[in-house]
């Protein structure tokens, strides 16, 4: 089967550098307008910040003891399997505090119903099981998040948390399969540079019942 | 890129021009080529795509991995630069119940540094539509007068596509287009079960190399297939003003650029004749005066129209150049609509790389002329559709919603169904011709100035029928592909035109404020985007657009950009400039 050609990362890089040490408008322009100057660099702010360099300016506001359930839910949606490390191994948790921390409406606007989220889950462990959502079992955790895992089927009094659930379960998905081990377990293989690009393979176009492509 | 400062400045130059985008930029490209002493003036900061574009990063690295915030509305990693829906400091309003969407960068090159690189030309009816419906108003010139324009344009900038001899979607001259990549393997399911449909699947035209080019001593690469062009191109395999127009027409040394400077209005002596532009030098808020024989604006449709609007003079007292009363009125967008399927035959499809080029590689043109013409629609105009879907890479809200399919699930179910379903959604949208009418315009508003103490524009919009019923159109039209796919709706197809509709403004293909026409009574400009009333002063963005075709303006403004830069030079070569 033929694969398309990997160009790889390295040498793709060379070739950005290439580009990048030969600019197309060189010393000869310079010469050519004497009053030329090369840009200044630009005054970065949270509009213009620095794509190559990004950098969360704001603090995240989580406590320790809120982190430790963030952990524990995060690990009981996506837990450990034999493709793919827990949500807590590849630093969900911190993702979801700086979610929740970050001054603009969308995340503000998630601010509240996740903390207040979390602290109902710790307050049904506690009625239920007298812990906190993190020291529990297995079963027992498995227990509350079945009445909270789809907002359709979420009986009286758990519409709230089943609402908290589902955008919890969205956010450490988000967390999660943006890292290189949660691409890893989806088989995402782009993001690196080909030579061609031949089109989907052979075992593909038969599963999908369609002829190869001659053009 | 080298700019000059203020004051390196020359005393005069033979043109200035405002804004550096699409419009602005092939302007400078040909005007410099041909050894017109020009000066640019870019409101926003110098930007350089090769030094500055984010190629392989990755969401985990980004704010939010990635995620749109106001201050970065099509993410973090998207080219734009100090705006998007909002400018800082820089206002505008719309009038009362119109949400007015008005997209702008503040950096060199303008939108084309992250734009959607589809690259469609117009076809014959669309220069003569109502010579076709009796609606809207024709353009003063032809298909056959643009047609050289969109072959140079598409050789120059490079675009790849086919030509497939379909109804008012005109084939570009053999050896013009590069071959289009390889379809991908839902674009290949999505023409199949379009087949019955009866609706045509073909390669897209898109400007993003898949071969290399060298022009004008500037090399660029073909596309490698990864990194979304949204963040610009550092290998300069897609069309950007600032990697394929602004660097040979610097080069020349005929062009000098300065940026951070905020165009306020274009002044005139007193026998009515533009004498250059007054601008905010936005570093030191000081006002300063640069002056040309001829003045272009290019600033985009809403930012030339304010300039003229407020350019008021004894001579113009409604505004430089408006004696017509035409300036600001039938500004168009294009309709937008759409709707995303899960297909099971994409499920679990065996692991490859679909990234391809940014973009789709394949779409639809509008393909029901016939059936419009006999008027069995109940809309004029037309659309094409867009799609995507696939084994993209996962960015911040990769499987929001997924409960709707998995009733729920997590812990190691979860994980299984995102396997299950990553790849299997596919979105289409639709892109319409909207008919200008008499509702849709943007004013001053006088009680709101911008930061730089300029006065702002205000929007007024409406919708005619003929828009909304074509929303509708494309709802019904994307549940049954979506149908013929296998596959189901995430929700039912808007029958509401209303609310299928997206914003005003949305889909950032604003254009017509400043139209051109055979009638300097009916029209700001005539055939050459040149006054009628300054017979130097030009605007070669999407303000001279008489009609918004369903094909995204892009690659006609810069060919309406060359034509009327050539009528320019003629000009100014005979004196009469």
């Amino acid at each position: 089967m033929s694969q398309p050609e990997k160009i790889g990362r390295r040498e793709a890089l060379k070739w950005i550098a290439g580009a990048a040490a030969v600019p197309a408008v060189g010393v000869h322009a310079l010469a050519q307008n004497p009053g030329a100057i090369e840009a200044p660099a630009p005054n970065r702010s949270a509009t213009d910040p620095d794509l190559l360099k990004p950098s969360v300016p704001w603090a995240r506001i989580l406590s320790d003891a809120e982190l430790a359930t963030v952990s524990a839910l995060c690990d009981v949606i996506i837990p450990a399997d034999d493709q793919s490390p827990s949500a807590s191994a590849v630093g969900v948790p911190d993702f979801i505090n700086e979610w929740v921390s970050a001054p603009y409406p969308e995340q503000e606007a998630d601010r509240v119903p996740i903390r207040g989220g979390l602290t109902w889950l710790n307050t049904e462990s506690n009625r239920r099981f007298t812990k906190p959502f993190a020291e529990l079992s297995a079963e027992q955790k498995q227990q509350i998040c079945d009445d909270i895992a789809y907002v359709p089927n979420a009986k009286p009094g758990f519409e709230a948390a089943a609402l908290f659930f589902a955008r919890f379960r969205d956010l450490t998905a988000t967390g999660f399969y943006t890292t290189r081990e949660g691409m890893k377990d989806l088989q995402y293989i782009g993001n690196v540079p080909l030579a061609t690009f031949d089109g989907p393979p052979p075992n593909v176009l038969e599963k999908l019942g369609l002829s190869p492509v001659t053009k | 890129m080298p700019l000059i400062t203020n004051s390196k400045t020359q005393p005069s130059y033979d043109v200035i021009i405002v804004g550096s985008g699409a419009g602005g930029g092939m302007s400078a490209y040909v005007l410099a080529k041909a050894g017109v002493k020009t000066l640019m003036l870019e409101a926003g900061r110098n930007y350089d795509p090769v030094t500055e574009t984010p190629m392989f990063q990755l969401a985990k690295d980004a704010p939010l991995r990635g995620a749109a915030t106001p201050d970065k509305p099509f993410g973090f990693y998207d080219a734009t630069v100090d705006g998007g829906w909002k400018v800082p400091g820089e206002p505008y309003t719309s009038a009362p119940g119109v949400d007015f969407m008005w997209w702008r960068p503040r950096m060199l090159g303008g939108r084309t540094n992250h734009w959607g690189r589809i690259a469609l030309r117009m076809g014959p009816y669309d220069f003569k539509p109502r010579g076709r419906d009796g609606l809207g108003i024709d353009w003063p010139i032809s298909y056959e007068d643009m047609a050289p324009y969109y072959d140079r344009t598409e050789d120059l900038v490079g675009v790849f596509g086919s030509n497939e001899s379909l109804e008012n979607t005109p084939d570009s001259p053999p050896g013009v287009l590069q071959p289009p990549p390889k379809p991908r393997a839902y674009e290949l399911l999505t023409k199949k079960a379009c087949v019955g449909l009866k609706i045509p699947v073909i390669p897209s035209h898109l400007a993003i190399l898949t071969r290399p080019k060298n022009k004008d001593g500037n090399s660029r690469l073909a596309c490698f297939y990864a990194t979304d062009c949204g963040r610009g191109c550092s290998i300069k395999a897609n069309f950007q003003s600032t990697t394929v127009l602004l660097p040979p027409a610097v080069k020349t040394g005929n062009l000098d650029i300065i940026t951070d400077a905020m165009v306020r209005e274009v002044t005139i002596d007193g026998s009515g004749r533009a004498t250059g532009v007054n601008y905010i030098d936005k570093a030191t808020r000081q006002d300063r005066h640069a002056a040309a024989k001829v003045v272009i604006l290019a600033a985009g449709a809403g930012e030339s129209a304010r300039v003229l609007l407020n350019s008021k003079s004894a001579l113009f007292p409604d505004g430089l150049a408006n004696s017509s009363g035409k300036i600001g009125k039938y500004l168009m967008d294009t309709v937008g609509a759409s709707l995303s399927g899960q297909i099971p035959a994409l499920e679990n499809v065996p692991p490859h790389n679909e990234d391809g080029v940014s973009g789709m590689h394949m779409y639809m043109p509008w393909w029901l002329y016939g059936e419009q013409k006999a008027g069995k629609l109940g809309f004029a105009r037309g659309y094409h559709i867009e799609f995507d879907g696939g084994r993209v890479k996962p960015e911040a809200g990769v499987f929001d919603g997924l409960e709707q399919f998995t009733g729920g699930s997590y812990g190691t179910k979860y994980k299984q169904d995102c396997r299950r379903y990553y790849g299997s959604i596919v979105n289409f949208a639709g892109r319409g011709e909207m008919i200008p009418n008499e509702d849709c315009y943007c004013e001053i508003d006088p009680r709101v100035v911008d930061q730089w103490g300029i006065p702002a524009l205000r929007f007024r919009w409406k919708w005619s029928d003929h828009e909304l019923k074509q929303a509708a159109h494309m709802q019904q039209t994307f549940a049954e592909i979506i149908t013929a796919l296998g596959g189901k709706p995430f929700k039912a197809p808007e029958t509401d035109g209303a609310k299928a509709i997206a914003r005003p403004g949305e889909i950032i293909h604003e254009v017509g404020t400043v139209r051109m026409g055979s009638d300097k009574r009916d029209s700001v400009l005539n055939q050459y985007c040149q006054s009628w009333d300054v017979k130097n002063l030009f605007v070669t963005d999407g303000a001279p657009f008489v009609s918004n075709a369903d094909k995204n303006p892009t690659l006609s403004i810069l060919a309406l950009a060359w034509r009327s830069c050539d009528h320019l030079i003629d000009e100014l070569k005979k004196g009469n400039l």
